[in-house]
């Protein structure tokens, strides 16, 4: 469905994407995770036919998006990151227009927007610019998909969206997929990983990985524990202390120290025997998340480049 | 076509939702007209003048009287010196100093020719220039009165007779306000198209439409023209002001100035659009903006004529396409010129418009490199 081939794109010297391959399946939902400033933007501007790639091919259902960006345009709903519609037209008037322009009508497709135009009804006759956050991202969801399009490109949907409209969001994204969309999808929220049926993770413009968020998970290789204690931010200092090949960090309310052999934990134990001061901390084996991957994943990389 | 009308449909709501918007194409016609076409005038009036009176006699009160007797005069003070008067004059208390030498009196009678010194503040050229002339009249007059003798052109048989065509009156606003209407439509073309495109880049909105299938040229038609059919409003709003306010005659067709400012307004709107998809944000487009519609406007004939212009401005105004505009408005609405006269300015106009357009549409990209 969607074929990535080496996208690189360079602004000056910066290099925002850096060989960038993948491949998305019909009928997806496929999640591109990456931290601000990863690339996930460029590479949707460049999908969406917005950007032109420096190097590298891109095809979206075998169109070119540099040559077909004409064919493109009809079969493709993006929806910016940046709240994009006119925030001095209504509800209605934003929906309405981006029918005509793509040359339908809003009661021909009101079928699949029938689920999000729900939550928006209330809110018909207001103009979107004061719509709230979530309102906002269900109206532009709206009007990406109002000329059915075969091809979702949603660019950071959730960024500064509540917990309760983020996961309503997803909600709505499940029952697209149902209805036979391919979705592509950007978040800098690891914890939404699981949404997706397979993530690609990205970092500096290049690809760490592509799985799914369980295979991640399976591809883990590394032993992880997680230690609780009252003062975490006193223990991240102690843990440092450890041998080069244990990684350590934050996360949450725990430290996480990750390592390649079993017994790494008697080096741990050890440590903190030093002062009676640890003796309430918890150690426990955890299962790595997206995030966890993600990290180990990102140091392999930075180990790779310095090789 | 109809993805044109519903663009440009669009951009009606908006303007009319907008709450600044109906009052400025409302509002800015009836101000230009009332302010510019009663402030921007050549005549100066209420001339201070003080005079040094160095002859007291009868023949010097009298020609004093006669500056009194003037409605462009008003004489502030008589010193019996000349240093006195100079004062005045540096303080800025006064325009003009009018000299009367101590051997003024009597002077035609001892058959010479009285003389006057007239000194005037010319700071400002311009009102100077018009302040002396208006002396030296003053002057004229008195000069006859006294002496039939005395008159600057020898009466031997040769007479003129003065005749103003077009404007027999000399009225100075029939002069400004054609080009004050062109200066309306203008500035209020270049400024709302130049800020148009900008606002929707500034906004983003420019990106959920550039992934629509919306062709560049309807994009651009559907920019142009509401705003070009604000600019014709306008033009006709400032049109019945002027008729009614300031009876300007009328004498040309107004069909034919309501082509020729629709062909004019396509390249302003078109330059506006330019700048629009040239800047990257309205503060930008304002100053690019405001840049150029100073230097146009300022070289076009606007407010000083073309003819005392230095060379180089003549030249550029025959790439001027405001310069082009107010010459056929004021050759329409006060000469009555019709097509045969105006044929080779709109064809000037019509090759800028077809220029510009082409450019606009151009450098309008819908993708980034």
């Amino acid at each position: 469905m969607v074929i990535l081939n080496r996208v690189s794109k360079t602004f000056g010297k910066i290099k925002a994407l850096d060989e960038v391959t993948f491949q998305v399946n019909e009928g997806e939902l496929f999640g591109v995770i990456g931290p601000d400033g990863a690339g996930k933007t460029t590479l949707f501007r460049i999908l969406a036919t917005l950007l032109l790639p420096t190097e590298g091919h891109a095809t979206i259902k075998k169109h070119d998006v540099v040559q077909d960006f004409g064919v493109l345009r009809k079969i493709t709903g993006y929806m910016p990151g940046q709240f994009s519609l006119y925030p001095d037209l209504t509800v209605e008037e934003n929906l309405e227009f981006y029918a005509r322009v793509f040359r339908t009508r809003v009661e021909d497709n009101y079928s699949l927007i029938r689920d999000i135009f729900t939550y928006l009804e209330p809110f018909r006759k207001r103009r979107a610019g004061n719509l709230s956050g979530g309102m906002k991202q269900k109206l532009a969801l709206s009007c990406a998909l109002i000329h059915r399009p075969e091809i979702l490109l949603l660019d950071e949907p959730t960024t500064g969206v509540d917990p309760v409209s983020r996961a309503e969001f997803w909600g709505l994204l499940h029952n697209l997929q149902k209805q036979g969309l391919t979705i592509l999808v950007s978040t800098p929220y690891m914890d939404e990983a699981a949404h997706c049926n397979r993530i690609a993770l990205l970092r500096q413009g290049r690809i760490l990985g592509v799985n799914t968020p369980k295979g991640l998970q399976e591809e883990y290789s590394l032993h992880l524990w997680g230690l609780k204690g009252e003062r975490p931010a006193l223990l991240l200092p102690l843990l440092r202390q450890l041998p080069a090949e244990f990684r350590v960090y934050a996360a949450g309310q725990e430290v996480r120290v990750a390592c390649r052999e079993r017994n790494g934990i008697e080096k741990i134990k050890a440590l903190l025997e030093t002062s009676e001061k640890w003796d309430h901390i918890q150690i426990s084996l955890v299962q790595p998340d997206v995030e966890d991957c993600f990290i180990a994943l990102m140091q392999e990389n930075n180990e790779l480049q310095y090789k | 076509m109809r993805t044109l009308f519903y663009i440009i449909q669009k951009e009606f709501i908006q303007i009319f939702r907008d709450r600044l918007m109906p009052r400025i194409i409302i509002g800015v016609p009836l101000l230009q007209m009332l302010v510019l076409a009663y402030a921007a005038t050549f005549e100066v009036k209420d001339t201070r003048l003080v005079v040094a009176d160095l002859s007291l006699s009868e023949d010097s009160r009298q020609l004093i009287a006669h500056f009194e007797g003037s409605r462009f005069f008003k004489v502030v003070a008589v010193f019996p010196d000349y240093k006195e008067a100079e004062h005045l004059l540096l303080k800025g208390k006064a325009h003009q100093i009018l000299v009367i030498p101590a051997d003024f009196a009597g002077a035609s009678h001892r058959g010479e020719v009285p003389r006057v010194q007239i000194l005037t503040d010319a700071v400002d050229a311009l009102a100077a220039g018009v302040r002396t002339g208006y002396a030296l009249q003053v002057i004229e007059s008195f000069g006859k009165n006294i002496s039939p003798k005395v008159t600057s052109i020898p009466n031997d048989g040769l007479q003129f007779k003065e005749l103003f065509w077009y404007n027999p009156s000399l009225n100075y606003q029939t002069y400004m306000v054609p080009g004050i209407l062109a200066h309306l439509v203008t500035i209020l073309g270049m400024f709302l198209s130049a800020l148009n495109i900008v606002k929707e880049k500034e906004r983003g909105t420019i990106e959920q439409i550039n992934v629509t299938p919306v062709k560049k040229y309807q994009f651009i038609a559907g920019k142009l023209l509401p705003f070009w059919l604000l600019a014709l409003f306008d033009l006709a709003f400032g049109l019945l002001l002027a008729k009614f306010i300031f009876q300007l005659p009328m004498l040309g067709s107004i069909p034919l100035l309501f082509f020729t400012a629709s062909l004019y307004l396509v390249v302003v709107l078109s330059f506006g659009l330019i700048i629009s998809t040239l800047a990257e944000t309205q503060q930008q487009a304002m100053f690019i903006a405001w840049f150029f519609a100073i230097v146009f406007l300022m070289l076009s004939g606007l407010f000083t004529p073309i003819d005392s212009m230095p060379i180089w401005a003549k030249v550029f105004n025959y790439f001027n396409p405001v310069a082009y505009f107010i010459k056929a408005l004021r050759m329409i609405l006060l000469k009555g010129s019709g097509i045969k006269e105006l044929w080779s300015l709109l064809c000037i106009l019509a090759i800028y418009a077809i220029a510009s357009l082409s450019f606009a549409t151009r450098w309008y990209r819908k993708t980034s490199s």
